[in-house]
């Protein structure tokens, strides 16, 4: 069915995937590094408008999850070039497919301990519990010297990826633009399944949700654990992307600039995350070069989006969310 | 004489100094209607909230097919099969008429971890919700968002709801409220047919339906049941009529 949404959205995926392939035929590599910015961010953001669009959980700690991802990657990359084992003798890894797994997992057990506890709160004390302990995660990783502590952790080398020459920018574009393609593929598969029926009503209304007998809790835990996963792998991809992991990653900044995104492209939207990535990102780059203020405009179109147009961007080129 | 499906003993409920529920025992056996009557305040929709789990009673006990029922989840009580309406409606209000209703049939499947297919083209869903919402007469209706349908739409939904669930006893919170004459009637008449199915705790402040549909009467007044009988028992009471019937009865 093709509807507004539906050909805005493939209009987007296209822009996103032809025009870094453009400027690196034009001999403008930067525009493409530009491009992996936003893929990586989207990502990050898909995952965290599972929580946030669809089961309505504000988390304010999703750079946790961004962190731990860049961290496994760092991590993992140094004692490979080290040579050195990680605990139980198990060795690092090059690999960008075993990062990201472990990325994965990991990032999945943080959120599930972290859902444990704040998801027993609701509003404004969910909102502060999550930016809690993702503040603890933060001083935490400042104050281990293990891994470069304040400075942070260079990776030498960016990670390996079978057949793909990563070095290069736009191989490196692709690899996160397919895995961003993944993820807003999964997006839609959950939104539409039984369990996206049942996070979406919590959100709506949680008594009702119980009292057909579907415990609120349980759902929103999963769609908290699904959505650090996401949000993880995308720290990994920016750990690659920068050759740096720094605590700056796990910083609460972090944290409000994905809930910025999604709110400038559209709560809950598939596409929202994309949309509110590449108008950061383009902004940062543009504005940035002007003004070191940049985020000054920023606040005033967020100011814009928020009093005038409710779905952010997508909902206002595509009207307003429709549930069959 | 068949063994009650809900039985709620000495049941107390306190917030601060005012007793919303006070040693309240009565019960619903099978087939039945028990109408829970009495004025504004005293403690019929706080009954029900501790029925159903939204409340915990001080002290007490709600058996329901011979189980404890305290300590579950109200999700657990829905899944043994209580059914209940709300007193101001509640449903997801940007979902359509079915989908709230396809809700409570994928958790009678006990499905809902699952991730990847579509509810919108899962005839496993949609059929049985269809068929619910076409027993209380809403199946025109399914398709619109739950915020743009009448109130009285609304509450057939949530009777459509339990009806999905399989409930095994249904608690209803004033179902009446908000419909017009025609409504009420036609109302009345479905709720006459559905205690075959399962026994229904009706708190309804309509007293015509309640005359017409009881098969049991509680009073209740500052969460105290002061009389339990037939109609014409309850009719005839002077302490009820002195309480909350008045002269219209």
């Amino acid at each position: 069915m093709a509807n507004r949404e539906t050909i805005f959205n493939l209009a987007v995926a296209l822009l996103l995937l032809a025009l870094p392939i453009a400027a690196n035929y034009a001999g403008e590599p930067f525009y493409v590094t530009l491009a992996t910015r936003i893929a990586i961010l989207s990502l990050a953001a898909v995952g965290l408008n599972l929580a946030l669009g669809l089961g309505g959980l504000v988390s304010f700690g999703h750079a946790a999850f961004f962190g731990i991802g860049g961290y496994t990657a760092g991590i993992l990359a140094s004692h490979a070039f080290s040579g050195d084992p990680l605990i139980f003798g198990l060795p690092g890894t090059k690999q960008m497919i075993v990062i990201w797994l472990v990325a994965m997992i990991a990032g999945g057990i943080v959120a599930f301990l972290i859902g444990l506890i704040s998801l027993r709160t609701a509003g404004v004390y969910f909102i502060m519990i999550t930016l809690a302990f993702a503040q603890m995660i933060f001083y935490f990783a400042i104050s281990w010297p293990a891994y470069g502590g304040e400075d942070g952790l260079p990776i030498f080398v960016r990670n390996q990826f079978p057949g793909v020459n990563t070095l290069r920018p736009l191989p490196y574009f692709l690899i996160c633009y397919a895995l961003l393609a993944i993820g807003l593929i999964l997006f839609k598969l959950i939104a539409d399944s039984r369990f996206g029926a049942a996070l979406q009503a919590t959100r709506q209304n949680e008594v009702r949700v119980a009292s057909v007998g579907i415990p609120p809790y349980r759902i929103r835990l999963a769609a908290f654990v699904i959505s650090g996963m996401f949000t993880a792998i995308a720290g990994a991809l920016f750990a690659d992307l920068n050759r740096f992991v720094s605590p700056s990653m796990l910083s609460w900044h972090l944290s409000g600039e994905l809930i910025v995104l999604i709110i400038l492209g559209g709560v809950g939207r598939l596409f929202g995350p994309v949309v509110g990535a590449a108008i950061y990102v383009l902004l940062e780059f543009w504005l940035g070069g002007i003004t070191e203020r940049w985020q000054f405009f920023l606040g005033l179109i967020l100011l814009g989006v928020v009093l005038f147009a409710r779905g952010g961007v997508v909902g206002l080129i595509a009207g307003r969310a429709r549930h069959g | 004489m068949a063994d009650p499906v809900l039985a709620i003993s000495e049941l107390s409920k306190t917030f601060g100094a005012l007793k919303a529920t006070d040693d309240v025992s009565l019960d619903l056996k099978p087939g039945e209607i028990h109408a829970l009557i009495g004025p504004n305040g005293a403690g019929k929709s706080t009954l029900i909230n501790q029925v159903a789990g939204t409340l915990k009673p001080d002290t007490g006990s709600i058996r329901f097919d011979g189980q404890e029922l305290t300590g579950l989840t109200v999700a657990e009580r829905a899944r043994r099969g209580l059914g209940r309406t709300f007193q101001v409606s509640s449903l997801a209000p940007e979902f359509s008429a079915l989908r709230n209703v396809m809700l409570a049939v994928q958790s009678v499947q006990g499905s809902s971890f699952r991730f990847f297919r579509p509810v919108m083209r899962d005839t496993s869903l949609i059929e049985p919700a269809m068929a619910a919402l076409e027993r209380v007469g809403l199946a025109d209706r399914a398709h619109l968002p739950t915020s743009e349908l009448s109130h009285g739409e609304r509450r057939q939904i949530e009777i459509a709801i339990a009806l999905a669930l399989g409930s095994r006893a249904f608690l209803l919170d004033e179902p009446m409220a908000g419909m017009g004459p025609e409504g009420s009637k036609k109302l009345t008449d479905f709720l006459d047919g559905l205690r075959a199915e399962a026994p229904i705790l009706l708190v309804e402040h309509d007293m015509n339906a309640v005359f017409a549909l009881a098969d049991r009467i509680s009073v209740l007044v500052y969460g105290r049941v002061i009389a339990t009988g037939t109609v014409d028992e309850i009719r005839a009471d002077p302490e009820v009529r002195r309480a909350y019937l008045g002269d219209e009865a």
